[in-house]
Order: structure tokens, then sequence, then C-alpha cells
């Protein structure tokens, strides 16, 4: 079971409270984008075992759209925060590298 | 006028818990940044009641308010006075960026009472909330699942739950209430 804390209201719940939102920190590529780009954009994703980054929503809490930061292997919830952002924070990524040496994901490790 | 009419025309069970839908209610809901006193303020005036801080709800008589998100607050009222509220709170945030709208129609009330554990064993079968004492109790609200309908709950004092549903699933969370009030106990 996952178990996740909404950065906006503070409810601690499992997942079916939630509705998983995909992949985070895409960076969209709309007109004038080459086409390498835009299908990056479109259909490439990470899938990795360990660390991921994703954007989840409190469907059925306060409504609110979050980041978190998990290991889809053993489902340890590093952190959630803010929606308003384009990056990881770095007191996460710094907590991440404590629990998993040698992690990466994208840019990010 | 016409005269508003519950979703289930007062439907009830009587069970270890008795589960009943309530009357029809005032229910105004508030968008705004719950962090600009301005638009508390407002609240507060025209409510009589203080603002709860977050996930907190006010109880005085007939009147709730709640916060239901950051950007969220729902008074609850005496039908009668929804009218001149809703006029009152407009005129009081008029230069505020916000949205007052009434939503009585929108919702269906359910009110749940009976020993303490058993009604909060009821209410920790729909959820997946922690309803154990420390956790939470009066004074709190919470947004949540009701197996598959959204929903809020608050406890406005000891041994009575009150629940707010979308009125398009009445039936449905009167229906899951009153199985889940008929079930033996299982950690009685
Ligand atoms: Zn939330």
């Amino acid at each position: 079971m996952l178990i996740l804390t909404c950065p906006c209201c503070g409810v601690t719940a499992e997942e079916t409270e939630f509705h998983g939102g995909g992949e985070a920190h895409l960076k969209r590529e709309g007109p004038g984008s080459d086409d390498a780009a835009f299908e990056g954009y479109l259909f490439h994703r990470e899938n990795p075992r360990g660390v991921h980054f994703e954007r989840w929503r409190h469907v059925y809490g306060c409504g609110k759209w979050f980041h978190a930061a998990r290991d889809t292997g053993t489902l340890e919830v590093f952190g959630t925060y803010s929606a308003q952002t384009t990056e990881p924070p770095a007191d996460l990524l710094e907590k991440i590298r404590e629990r998993r040496p040698g992690w990466s994901w994208r840019e990010f490790s | 006028m016409s005269e508003p009419v519950s979703a289930l025309g007062g439907a009830k069970t009587e069970a270890l818990v008795t589960v009943e839908e309530m009357a029809p209610r005032g229910m105004i809901v508030l968008r705004g940044k719950l962090d600009d006193t301005a638009i508390t303020g407002a609240l507060e005036k025209v409510s009589g009641l203080a603002m709860p801080g977050q996930r907190g709800i006010t109880v005085d008589g007939a009147r709730r308010l709640a916060w239901m998100s950051p950007d969220e607050a729902m008074l609850i009222l005496p039908r009668g006075d929804v009218s001149g509220a809703q006029a009152d709170l407009t005129a009081a945030l008029a230069g505020a960026h916000a949205l007052v709208a009434d939503l009585s129609d929108a919702r269906a009330s359910f009110r749940l009472s009976g020993e303490d554990a058993a009604l909060r064993e009821v209410l920790a079968r729909l959820s997946p909330v922690d309803m154990h004492q420390t956790a939470f109790g009066p004074g709190m609200v919470r947004r949540t699942r009701l197996a598959q309908v959204a929903g809020a709950f608050w406890m406005p004092e000891v041994g009575v739950a009150e629940l707010v549903t979308f009125r398009s699933v009445a039936q449905y969370a009167f229906d899951l209430l009153s199985v889940a009030a008929r079930s033996p106990r299982v950690f009685a």
C-alpha cells in the first residue's frame, strides 16, 4: 500500500484517496519545437525500478495537485512537494542520496 | 417559492448506529485564499463563527464553518438564512478575489449517531481514514472517499457524525452507511 501525505492540506492517506497523474517535471514542447522534442514530450517516459518522481492529485480530498518522490520497488515515499515547481527541492534530493546512494533519474542524481 | 426537498425524504436506518438523512440545510461555498485575512474576516463577520485552521470546523448550534482546502471554505446554516448570508458575504468580499456560491441543492447531508466507538467503526469501514480517537475527533473535518464516492464528515460532538456527499449519490451513500451500521462490530 502506497501512503502519501498531501502537502496542500496535510492529510496522510493511502493511495485510493489520490489519483496518479504520471511522470513529474515534463517540459511542454509546443508549436515551434522540432519533431524529436515533440515526440519526446508526448511519448518518452521514464520507467524506473527505484527512485521516481510523479504528479499526484488529492482527488477525494482537497482536490489539489502535488509532486511525490518515491521508490517504485519498495513504495517508500521520500517526500511530497508543491506542484508549483519545475524540479525537486534540494533537501529532498539530498535525502534520496542518503537513502539510495548512486541513484539517478533523468538529469538528477 | 417552492419548498426545498431533500434527496431521500429523510430516510432513516436504526441499527447499532442510527443513520438519517438530514432535512435540507443551507450550504454556501467560498473559493478564495484562506490565508488572506480580508477573506477570512468577511467569513467570520457574516457567519458569526471563528475561522477554523487547516482541516478544522467550527460548530455553533445549527451553523458550521469548515476549512475544505487552502482556497475553499464551507458555511452551513439554516436554509432560510442562505440568501441573506450570501448577499452579505458577496458584499463584504467586494474587493477580494473570491467566489461565493449557494450549493445547498447540490449536496445531501446525513447524521450518524450512536456509541462513539461504533460510530467510528462505521466510518472506518467506508473510508481510508484513521478513525482512532487520537487521530480524528470533534473540531476536525475530513474530505475523503466513502467506498466509491467523494464525501466529507466531521463530529459536531462525541457520538455524532455529520456527513455530506453530492446529492446525485445520496441513495448510494445512504445504503453504504446503512449496511455498515447494521454490520456486526469487529473491534468491540
Ligand atoms: Zn490534500
